[in-house]
């Protein structure tokens, strides 16, 4: 297969280790009885299905940041519409259950006295063509951003800023009544999904292994990205750009390929998000959200895809924590970690972690090793502390 | 006129480039032929690189005409179209992907598709691993070819932008102070790597070092505030009054 050749020991190890918790955690919520020691509540089985949906949201923002060096601070834009894709087809599926018990209008629609289906919610009753719009609405606007963008080179903090600002325009735009995505209440109430009811713990087990699936996925697709040429061609246009367009690659459209796929992997995860919390809302969109997803890459480790992952748990592990022992610092808290991460850890956890490997490497070479080596580099490997 | 450009390799007529009112270049003309290895010197200011912006399409000029093979107007292209033309440029400071390895920086640079379909879907071919062996024996970095090439010395790293522009196959090259920051051996060793290049490809050196023109033995260009001061084999240009009063009267 394609994609063996790439994944190496550790990244089959991430797959097994994901692949383990997929079906650990469902198998034992529903296996077993609250009591038991082996049972993992409906609540952990939500918190973490959530975490592994961020998780596939820090690898595509990875995907862009660590390995072609844009810095979007708008991802969370593609994750919320993604978001928003599914949410739409979670409302059509209410039908006439909702308080107005309308058979086909939202009970929003029928609140603000609205008397059709407007044009862009047709369709979305089909749960196969809702799924393509998960990839199809944040793919299109990240093609359509990202042509504009790139193509007048527009490059570093302005693209951040400007990214930002889509995030932020889109979060007014759905933040009014009158858009037909439910204001600032936005899309809830969700009844059923593919006709099983969301409640259930046999549905949230589905959508958890859903989630860990979606992940998998996604780590595969950006291990074959990151190991090909084109991998190579990223990295390259992150290290020097110009230099890249000079050896006859059109930087424009590699950046656009890997921003709009990263736009795509976020929609999904977004589509995976809905679910398991039961709400979609205008404030997806605000910036801090965004901002704080490029915090949980650099506190893993850019450019590694699994300390992504390794820092998109932690920071929001953290934050579970944090929220509900002191609500009010958790900012504080976000803002300190990463200025510590930037001063003190600059290529975050993993970074810090193979150094640190490498360190006791230095320190205790391996008696095999040391007797295969060159007796001129001896020294060096004996050496009590790292050469500095 | 396309006419007189017909037989070049790159044909450059009255190319004037203006930044904020100041001349870079000034009516600046001059032809290279096929095969032709050529070396343009000048002092500071002479508008060397703005020549090289000027060719490779980093800069558009605001009036003149540049053709390469006599008949592809170059205004028309950006970098990478002029790039996949078949004109390789190296920058006066090296430019090297430090976290590729020494073969990968040659690989990325191989001639090939480079759509980010061809190259999402690329597999190495023996022939393109003969042509890395080839190349990597020719800069003299086969010994080093798994090594990080940000771990290069600074000589090395010119030399691996050498290989660079020759694993594109390019059918012009434009070489920025190849010598700069080199010690004398390294010099030499350049001169003889670059007249081997010569042999088989047109080759533009653009240089500061006297030493090394001497070196490459070939036709000299002289550029002085944006246009051509001086023509001809470097005795003759170093004979030239004008040239000495620019050279040294500064």
């Amino acid at each position: 297969m394609l994609l063996t050749r790439y994944l190496g020991e550790g990244g089959w190890w991430f797959l097994f280790a994901i692949a383990v918790i997929g079906i650990a955690v469902p198998y034992c919520n529903l296996a077993f009885q609250p009591g038991d020691p082996f049972y993992v509540s409906g609540f952990m089985v939500s918190l973490i299905g959530k975490f592994l949906t961020y998780a596939l949201l820090a690898i595509a923002i990875d995907l862009i940041w660590g390995y072609c060096g844009i810095l979007s601070l708008g991802h969370g834009a593609f994750f919320a519409l993604g978001g928003y894709a599914m949410g739409m087809y979670l409302t059509r599926q209410i039908g006439d259950r909702g308080v107005y018990a309308h058979p086909v209008l939202p009970d929003f629609m029928v609140f603000s006295n609205w008397t059709e289906l407007p044009w862009y919610w047709w369709g979305f009753d089909n749960f196969a063509f809702a799924m393509l719009m998960v990839l199809l609405v944040p793919g299109t606007l990240a093609f359509v951003f990202g042509w504009l963008a790139f193509r007048s080179r527009v490059t570093g903090v302005y693209f951040s800023i400007i990214s930002q600002a889509m995030t932020f325009a889109l979060m007014l735009a759905f933040f009014r009544n009158d858009m037909g995505f439910g204001g600032n209440n936005g899309l809830t109430d969700f009844k059923d999904i593919l006709g099983f009811p969301i409640q259930a713990r046999e549905t949230r087990a589905g959508l958890f292994v859903a989630s860990a699936v979606a992940l998998m996925l996604g780590f595969m697709i950006a291990k074959a990205v990151t190991g090909s040429k084109l991998g190579q061609v990223l990295v390259a246009i992150r290290d020097a750009e110009s230099r890249t367009r000079f050896l006859g690659y059109r930087v424009e459209h590699y950046k656009l390929f890997v921003f709009t796929l990263s736009a795509m992997m976020a929609g999904v995860a977004g589509a995976l998000y809905v679910p398991q919390v039961g709400i979609i809302n205008p404030g997806e969109f605000t910036p801090a959200n965004s901002i704080e997803m490029v915090v949980w890459v650099a506190v893993g480790g850019r450019g590694t895809l699994v300390g992504a992952v390794i820092g998109a748990v932690a920071v929001n592990y953290g934050k579970t924590w944090f929220t509900t022992a002191f609500p009010e610092f958790w900012l504080f808290a976000l803002g300190a970690l990463f200025i510590a991460v930037t001063l003190f850890f600059p290529k975050g956890i993993v970074g810090a972690w193979n150094s640190y490997v490498g360190w006791m490497r230095a320190q205790k070479p391996d008696p095999l090793a040391y007797k295969s080596r060159d007796p001129l580099t001896l020294d060096s490997g004996r050496r009590g502390a790292p050469a500095e | 006129m396309t006419t007189a450009a017909r037989g070049s390799i790159l044909y450059l007529d009255g190319v004037t480039v203006s930044f904020d009112g100041f001349r870079a270049l000034n009516g600046l003309s001059f032809v290279i032929e096929p095969g032709e290895l050529r070396a343009i010197i000048g002092p500071n200011g002479a508008g060397k690189t703005t020549m090289m912006d000027v060719i490779t399409g980093k800069t558009k000029p605001d009036a003149g005409e540049i053709f390469f093979e006599g008949n592809i107007d170059l205004r028309r292209y950006d970098e990478a179209a002029i790039a996949g033309l078949g004109i390789g440029r190296k920058f006066q400071k090296p430019t090297v992907f430090e976290n590729h390895s020494v073969e990968g920086n040659l690989a990325m640079s191989l001639a090939a598709n480079r759509s980010p379909f061809a190259t999402l879907f690329h597999r190495p071919t023996d022939p393109e691993r003969r042509r890395l062996t080839e190349l990597l024996e020719t800069v003299g970095l086969t010994r080093l070819a798994k090594n990080p090439a940000g771990d290069l010395s600074h000589g090395q790293k010119q030399w691996l932008e050498i290989g660079m522009l020759l694993a594109q196959d390019p059918k012009l090259l434009l070489v920025d102070e190849p010598a700069a920051g080199m010690t004398d051996a390294e010099t030499e060793a350049t001169a003889v790597l670059l007249k081997q290049i010569a042999e088989d490809h047109s080759v533009v050196v653009v240089e500061h070092d006297m030493a090394f023109v001497r070196d490459l033995g070939c036709k000299v260009t002289v550029l002085h505030e944006g246009s051509v001061l001086a023509e001809g084999s470097l005795d003759q240009v170093s004979a030239n009054e004008r040239v000495i009063e620019v050279y040294l009267g500064r």
